[in-house]
């Protein structure tokens, strides 16, 4: 696993996806940050920031995950991998840890905005942890949706656009979810909504819930990932 | 050292390999023979751990690839037929990263170094694997199934698309890992398997053929049978005596190549060499033979002497067959001149 994980870490600075990844991921960040915070004057509130940098994941993080397995599967390397004493499990988690660490070292430099809040106020630094901490996890639940998307395609951009789409309908959910009247399907819709579950890190309160929740998530796209080469290596 | 009982694989309706069964003896090297689409790469697949079979069992070594996969796949270095190798990554790297890929406890600088020696890469080393030629890249999938120093070495056409020279060079490589691995290599190349194998399996259509040494291939099938003269001499008159000879089954003009000879592909009826009544004809007649040339045995032969079909039931593909030497006989010669 670690292997896997140290080549995948390499191959994001080798390539110039892992600079395009940062290059948007702070862009975007960092205007967000401005404008919610800094330019509202004196009602500034960091939740919008928040809110509206988890809206970017759905562009930004299939870039991080489109190729991890489809790039494989077309250049064959694949064959290595699984022809290498290496268990699926290993593999998948190897890939999913290094996405991971590029979304969290790009989310690390982009907190640093945050010093700027001390500078100007008083924010509530247990609310800012809070945040970072339900955004880091909503990333990983976002990363093994990718991985999973990318096990099903050698096209790098099929990959991305599906896992796009998919990440749209978890997190556009809670904003539908108001607007239906059918109770049953406001159930179904908040077991699926990624946001739903966020605003307690938002308030500052550690929510064990949620924290399952999304690991679960995690965890189950990451098996469906492994379920999928093991089905490729039986059809 | 590698068993394989009673493989078979279906891709939906499609079987792809039917109930085979061979093995390999510890040091052998055992080429793989068939055509495309035969079920070489496929058995290969299967041997490594990437697929699995529909029934029947595969063995490493005593260890069932199934059953327990992660010490089977210890046991094996493998080629594919495309080298998997990571384009933007140094030679140097790739080979760390194989090493950690497999869990090798051997001291890492000596044994990549040692490698890297045999395998003749050491000035490439520090090379990004995308601006290495085609032979260099093969020889870097080489060097990637040696890592961990593996039992059973399996190469999957290991030469194609290589330039003649390094053809040579990764068969005498093969031959020297042979010394100390066991070694199974799949090819469509005939000559290639007699320059390497010490046996032969040859599958056609899912379905082993002949499991012979290499020695006992040539027996089999009459490597006389077809023959490149060229011969000085009018050519329609030529062409109208060579079909009008015994023992001779077909005969066509492959082109003329220089001023006063012309080139005839002759094919004889089975069991018969006809180098010597062709010069005894031809000397009677006044046209002096120039040139004579054997153009040997291949898999297709192989397959009609095992399977036992006689040439004549299936007249079109002898046709097309012989049209398809002729074009390469006529790029052989064109070469030539």
């Amino acid at each position: 696993m670690l292997a896997i994980y140290k080549r995948e870490i390499l191959s994001y600075f080798r390539s110039p996806l892992g600079y395009i990844f940062m290059a948007i991921f702070l862009c975007f960040s960092g205007a967000l940050f401005s404008i919610a915070t800094l330019q509202k004057g004196t009602e500034s509130n960091v939740s919008y920031y928040f809110t509206y940098l988890l809206l970017s994941f759905i562009i930004v993080l299939p870039l991080l995950t489109m190729k991890l397995f489809s790039e494989e599967r077309k250049t064959r390397t694949e064959q290595l991998l699984l022809t290498s004493p290496l268990t699926l499990t290993g593999m998948v988690l190897g890939k999913f840890f290094a996405a991971f660490t590029m979304f969290a070292m790009t989310l690390a430099v982009s907190s640093l905005s945050f010093i700027s809040l001390y500078t100007y106020g008083h924010p509530n630094t247990a609310q800012l942890i809070g945040h970072v901490f339900g955004i880091l996890l909503i990333g990983a639940a976002c990363i093994s949706i990718g991985v999973f998307v990318s096990s099903l395609t050698e096209n790098q951009l099929i990959a991305a656009i599906g896992s796009m789409a998919i990440l749209l309908i978890f997190i556009m959910i809670s904003f539908i979810s108001p607007y239906i009247n059918n109770a049953w399907l406001r159930t179904i819709f908040s077991w699926v909504s990624l946001m739903e579950r966020y605003n307690a890190f938002g308030n500052g309160i550690f929510d064990f819930n949620a924290l399952l929740y999304y690991c679960s998530l995690s965890v189950v796209f990451l098996f469906l990932t492994v379920r999928v080469f093991e089905k490729r290596r039986w059809s | 050292m590698i068993k394989i009982q009673n493989l078979t694989k279906q891709f939906g309706k499609k079987t792809v390999l039917d109930n085979i069964s061979f093995t390999v003896e510890e040091g052998e090297i055992v080429g793989f023979l068939g055509q495309n689409g035969a079920g070489k790469t496929t058995t290969m697949n299967i041997l490594t751990g990437y697929l699995s079979g529909t029934s029947g069992s595969a063995e490493v070594n005593g260890i069932n690839i199934l059953d327990n996969p992660l010490e089977a796949k210890k046991l094996i270095g493998f080629l594919p037929e495309q080298p998997p190798l990571y384009l933007d990554m140094t030679v140097k790297e790739y080979l760390h990263f194989i090493y950690d890929l497999k869990g090798c406890t051997l001291d890492r600088e000596k044994h990549l170094d040692e490698i890297c020696e045999v395998i003749r890469i050491k000035h490439v080393y520090n090379r990004i694997i995308r601006n290495l030629s085609k032979g260099y890249r093969q020889r870097v999938g080489i060097a990637q199934a040696l890592v961990g120093n593996p039992k059973v070495l399996i190469f999957d056409e290991p030469t194609v698309g290589l330039d003649p020279k390094q053809i040579i060079e990764i068969r005498n490589l093969i031959r020297s890992l042979g010394r100390n691995h066991t070694v199974i290599l799949s090819t469509h190349i005939l000559p290639e398997a007699q320059a390497v194998c010490d046996r032969m399996v040859i599958i056609n259509e899912g379905q082993i053929v002949a499991n012979e040494k290499t020695e006992n291939i040539a027996n089999i099938v009459d490597a006389n049978r077809r023959l490149s003269v060229k011969i000085c001499g009018p050519e329609k008159e030529v062409l109208s005596m060579l079909r009008g000879t015994d023992g001779i089954a077909y005969v066509e003009t492959a082109g003329t190549f220089d001023k006063d000879s012309t080139t005839y592909l002759i094919e004889s009826k089975p069991g018969i060499d006809m180098r010597k009544p062709l010069f005894y004809a031809l000397a009677a007649k006044g046209w002096p033979i120039i040139g004579m040339e054997s153009l040997g045995a291949n898999l297709e032969d192989i397959f009609i002497a095992i399977v036992d079909k006689p040439r004549q039931t299936k007249p079109s593909k002898v046709q097309n067959r012989t049209k398809d030497q002729h074009a390469k006989e006529t790029n052989f010669h064109a070469g030539n001149l």
